[in-house]
């Protein structure tokens, strides 16, 4: 299989990647790792008419702290988060996301920038990064701008990015030594991608107590939901099985899951409020090996 | 004539097996039948073409990858292995060497896939457990279902690996 014919021109810095999508406006896309885009190019659902490769820009790779932010270059694959050893300490629940996609060879070539820019409904990553509060730092040739993932992921393969925007950074707030991180998926045995999924951050006071939580759910809607009665039923309660159990059951609350070719919208809910309980003792067991803070 | 500019072939330089190739490429060529087609490496199978059954498995710029995935274009500047790329002369790598005295290939469709992949996991991880081995391997499906000789293999390249510190 080949994609429809279309023009190429490679990108050597961000600046020159913006000169060309100013060029060729909403009839271009951008290429990184192509693991979302050329599969579904081949299959003749995309035909844009010029593919701007920004996967050899220099500077949009790697994985670094800044300050109390975990900084992840766009173009970082998905093998390198699974692999490091600052992701795999701090937020851990990043690593077993990234370590789900796809297999071994995706994972070596598909980017996390391109992951979220593709905003697939049943990627991994929108729905961690929702739990985790990240960041997007998207540029143009007006400047550069930073926008909240309760805002990026606007629906069906659609994000707030402009078609003059370059994605470069994904930023999140490291969680603090008290908090702990997670995320479970039930993957389509076939494909690989997300039935339905959850992800958690769950922040601890100094007697054990839930100070904090995000909670996310993948695979219920056009995008990640925020399970927010379930985070709000954790709120200053004690990290007890049943407490995070009664929580978890409302993990589908609000959402309007539609029935699909895997499976019922009764059985996806169901499962929401399983993967969000896994998700949460999980992070609840990461974040109560660390010392608490004072 | 517009369209003819702008679909216009791409130059681009790799290093095949360390063999340098310079070409013209179509934009919409995929890295996998430059292989098979331009420089005639037909050991690069194409399976399911969809990214699924890495049959089309080989290393790019040290990783393993799916090549029906990857345009030729992309690889402008890149250093490719092949399965055609693995042995020394007559010597088969260990690991092509442990498919044959495994019986690691059925029918032979998903070998180079698998071969390559297994390499890769073996220059990462010297010493991987069984689980180990099968989770790397769940990028390349055989139809054959030939997977306990396939590990077996794996297993038995990993020993002699260790014991000659092969390297490629």
């Amino acid at each position: 299989m080949f994609p429809a014919s279309f023009g190429y021109q490679a990108a050597r810095s961000v600046e020159e990647a913006l000169e060309l999508l100013t060029k060729y406006g909403e009839d271009a896309k951008l290429l990184a790792g192509g693991h979302s885009l050329i599969p579904a190019m081949k299959l003749r659902l995309a035909s844009p008419r010029y593919l701007i490769d920004i996967g050899r820009v220099p500077g949009l790779s790697g994985i670094r702290i800044d300050g109390d932010t975990l900084a992840i270059g766009a173009l970082t694959v998905h093998a390198d988060i699974v692999h490091s050893d600052l992701v795999r300490e701090r937020v851990p629940g990043l690593s077993d996301a990234a370590g789900v996609i796809g297999d071994v060879q995706v994972r070596n070539r598909g980017t996390i920038g391109g992951s979220v820019a593709h905003a697939d409904p049943a990627a991994d990553f929108p729905v961690i990064l929702t739990a985790l509060a990240a960041s997007f730092v998207a540029v143009s040739p007006s400047g550069r701008r930073t926008i909240s993932v309760d805002d990026f992921f606007v629906d069906f393969y659609t994000t707030a990015l402009a078609p003059n925007e370059v994605l470069t950074e994904i930023r999140l707030p490291l969680p603090p030594s008290s908090a702990g991180t997670a995320y479970h998926k039930m993957a389509h045995p076939a494909s690989g991608y997300v039935v339905v999924s959850a992800g958690a951050l769950l922040n601890r006071d100094s007697s054990g107590r839930c100070a904090s939580a995000r909670i996310a759910i993948g695979g219920l809607g056009s995008g990640p939901l925020r399970a927010k009665a379930a985070e709000a039923a954790l709120q200053g309660k004690s990290l007890a099985a049943e407490i995070i159990a009664a929580a978890a059951a409302k993990a589908g609350d609000g959402a309007n899951a539609d029935d699909d070719f895997y499976a019922s919208a009764e059985y996806k809910l169901h499962m929401a409020t399983v993967l969000a309980r896994r998700a949460m003792e999980q992070a609840n067991q990461r974040a109560s090996k660390k010392p608490a803070l004072s | 004539m517009a369209a003819e500019v702008e679909f216009a072939s791409v130059p681009i330089s790799v290093t095949v097996n360390g063999a340098k190739h310079e070409a013209a490429v179509e934009p919409r060529e995929l890295l996998v039948y430059f292989l098979r087609d331009r420089l005639a490496l037909t050991g690069t199978h194409v399976g399911c073409d969809t990214s699924q059954c890495g049959a089309c498995t080989i290393h790019l710029n040290g990783r393993a990858v799916k090549s029906c995935t990857i345009l030729a274009v992309q690889a402008d500047g890149a250093k490719i292995v092949t399965i055609e790329g693995l042995a020394r002369g007559e010597t088969l790598h260990p690991v092509q060497e442990a498919f044959r005295e495994k019986h690691g290939a059925q029918c032979g469709y998903c070998t180079p896939g698998m071969i390559m992949t297994a390499v890769d996991l073996l220059e990462k991880n010297a010493q991987p457990s069984e689980e180990e081995i099968r989770h790397a391997l769940e990028g390349n499906l055989c139809r054959c279902t030939g997977y306990v000789n396939i590990v077996a293999a794996i297993k038995w390249a990993a020993e002699q690996m260790r014991g000659r510190n092969v390297s490629r």
